[in-house]
């Protein structure tokens, strides 16, 4: 008895600290409706499965002891880890070639003439349109989905970056050439921290596109990847709880990856620009 | 007759003297200065019409003119970041045609970098010192518009007239032979502008600069200038200069300085008595 009394003063406590916390209650609020939401949501996919005796489309459950399976015999971590290595490499290198490539175009007038028109015609053509042209350069290993990732996502950063210089206040290009600054402390303490705002936008933007596509890519040839374990889940028995359950994992995943981008917006350096 | 002669010589060298110096001592001289701009239909606007004056060294000279009447323009020719149709811009004998850091623009929304701490922008000019000299030169430019405490504070932590000391202590860190002040506590409420003011004239009594300032606001020019220039409507021209022969601290309310300001205002076409 008294040690139940205990626990029951320390889950009191608990609450109360939270109760307290009146920033985090204003979060559990302002995510309340949206768990709301989810839960009717999956309500409805429930009802309407038991409703119509679906065999082949599954309810939440068999998703969840899909999912359960997967974890059990360690395909999903190969799946995830593998479609998460090949974004990582497509996307790194997108922002290598993309940011000296935007600042070079945004700052040099010639720069920016003589390349964004053509930019301005790859970028609209669908990553799903190069694979066959990928699977020609690079064949169907690691190279074809890294490099889809790679076109997909460099050019919103390139034109992110390219804006960023472009919009860069006169007056603090005024306040460098006034103290008469080299071209090195110009461009490391002006043009860049300015236009890194921007940059972190493009970067966002970017990852979301490149997890968008990694997904596409990997459901032609691959052996692994999340795109492969949905196409082969389809393929190899009809297996659709397994189909969703990669779905809402490249949902979550998805959200985790533009969470990490938006911690970036956090940093002390460029929180000026978003508001405090 | 001999010492007569010799005494005429010696009168005559100490004007030639006095008018040497005289030439020496003036920092900036403006020479006729045109600009026009060429507006959307083509025709051409003309926005300073034919200005002349010049600057002695550790003077504070006002420029007060209507708004819109190109007194920017004016001060963006004279600090060098744009060039004049006609004219020249004269610093220390040399014709200026590009701004540096010898004379350093304050202008009225200001340009502290929002990426760099306070220490950071004060430093930002600083080239020629060792990295520790120069946090050290910062740290007491800082203290100087007092702003001790607040060297790792970014701008957006800062509020407006401590984002205007932080500007202030920027310029003054590189040690500037002249500054150039474009109605640089306008953005600032009534009172913390009188504030800055005051600051201002503290510095100035510490450190010799040579002050141009520009503004609207007749009392901020008594306040703070040896001389006044009332500027026409556009295209401007210099249509008056008054001379501020106030000793500091200056009681803006006396007699005299209202006198002036009236005569002012008057130039500037507005009539106030008794206010």
């Amino acid at each position: 008895m008294g040690e139940d009394r205990l626990a029951y003063a320390r889950m009191v406590v608990e609450v109360e600290s939270l109760i307290e916390n009146k920033n985090d209650m204003r979060k559990v609020q302002q995510t309340l409706p949206a768990l709301a939401v989810l839960a009717v949501l999956i309500a409805a996919w429930w009802a309407s499965v038991a409703i119509t005796k679906s065999v082949i489309f599954p309810s939440p459950w068999q998703v969840v002891t899909g999912t359960i399976e997967l974890i059990e015999d360690g395909t999903l971590w190969m799946h995830i880890g593998a479609s998460l290595m090949r974004v990582g490499a497509g996307f790194l290198i997108a922002v290598i070639v993309a940011i000296p490539l935007g600042l070079w175009m945004g700052w040099v007038k010639g720069a920016y003439a003589t390349l964004n028109p053509l930019f301005q015609i790859l970028r609209p053509i669908s990553p799903i349109a190069w694979i066959p042209i990928a699977i020609l350069w690079f064949g169907v290993g690691n190279a074809s989905p890294i490099y889809l990732i790679f076109i997909s996502s460099v050019f919103p950063m390139i034109v992110q970056t390219t804006v960023g210089v472009h919009t860069i206040e006169k007056r603090y290009l005024r306040a460098a050439e006034n103290f008469g600054v080299s071209r090195y402390a110009l461009f490391t303490q002006v043009v860049i921290p300015a236009v890194l705002p921007q940059i972190i936008v493009g970067m966002r933007i970017g990852l979301g596109v490149a997890w968008l596509v990694v997904v596409a890519a990997e459901m032609i040839a691959l052996r692994s990847g999340l795109g492969y374990m949905i196409m082969d889940s389809r393929n190899a028995g009809n297996r659709y709880d397994l189909v969703i359950a990669g779905m809402i994992i490249i949902g979550l995943i998805g959200l985790l990856l533009d969470g990490t981008m938006r911690m970036l917006e956090g940093l002390k350096l460029v929180r000026w620009r978003y508001g405090h | 007759m001999g010492i007569e002669t010799e005494a005429v010589g010696g009168w005559r060298l100490a004007v030639g003297k006095k008018r040497i110096r005289e030439m020496q001592s003036s920092k900036i001289e403006v020479r006729n200065i045109r600009k026009g701009f060429a507006k959307d239909d083509g025709t051409a606007l003309n926005v300073v019409d034919g200005v002349s004056f010049s600057v002695r060294d550790g003077e504070f000279v006002a420029i007060v003119g209507p708004s819109g009447c190109g007194k920017s323009t004016l001060m963006n020719i004279i600090s060098g970041f744009v060039q004049p149709d006609q004219g020249a811009v004269i610093i220390d004998g040399q014709p200026r045609n590009k701004p540096n850091a010898k004379g350093i623009l304050i202008s009225q929304h200001g340009s502290v970098f929002p990426w760099l701490t306070v220490r950071e922008n004060l430093m930002f000019g600083l080239n020629g010192h060792a990295p520790a000299n120069k946090a050290e030169l910062a740290d007491h430019y800082a203290a100087i518009v007092g702003l001790t405490g607040f060297e790792k504070a970014y701008p957006h932590e800062l509020s407006g007239g401590m984002l205007k000391r932080a500007e202030l202590a920027r310029a003054l860190v590189v040690k500037p032979e002249v500054l150039y002040m474009d109605e640089p506590f306008s953005a600032l409420d009534a009172l913390m502008s009188l504030r800055m003011r005051n600051e201002l004239l503290r510095i100035l009594a510490k450190e010799r600069h040579t002050v141009m300032l520009i503004t609207h606001d007749v009392e901020e020019a008594i306040h703070l200038a040896d001389r006044i220039m009332v500027l026409s409507p556009r295209p401007t021209r210099i249509q008056a200069t008054f001379d501020v022969p106030f000793a500091h601290p200056r009681r803006l309310s006396s007699p005299e300085a209202q006198e002036l300001r009236v005569a002012i205002l008057r130039e500037l076409g507005v009539d106030s008595y008794g206010d």
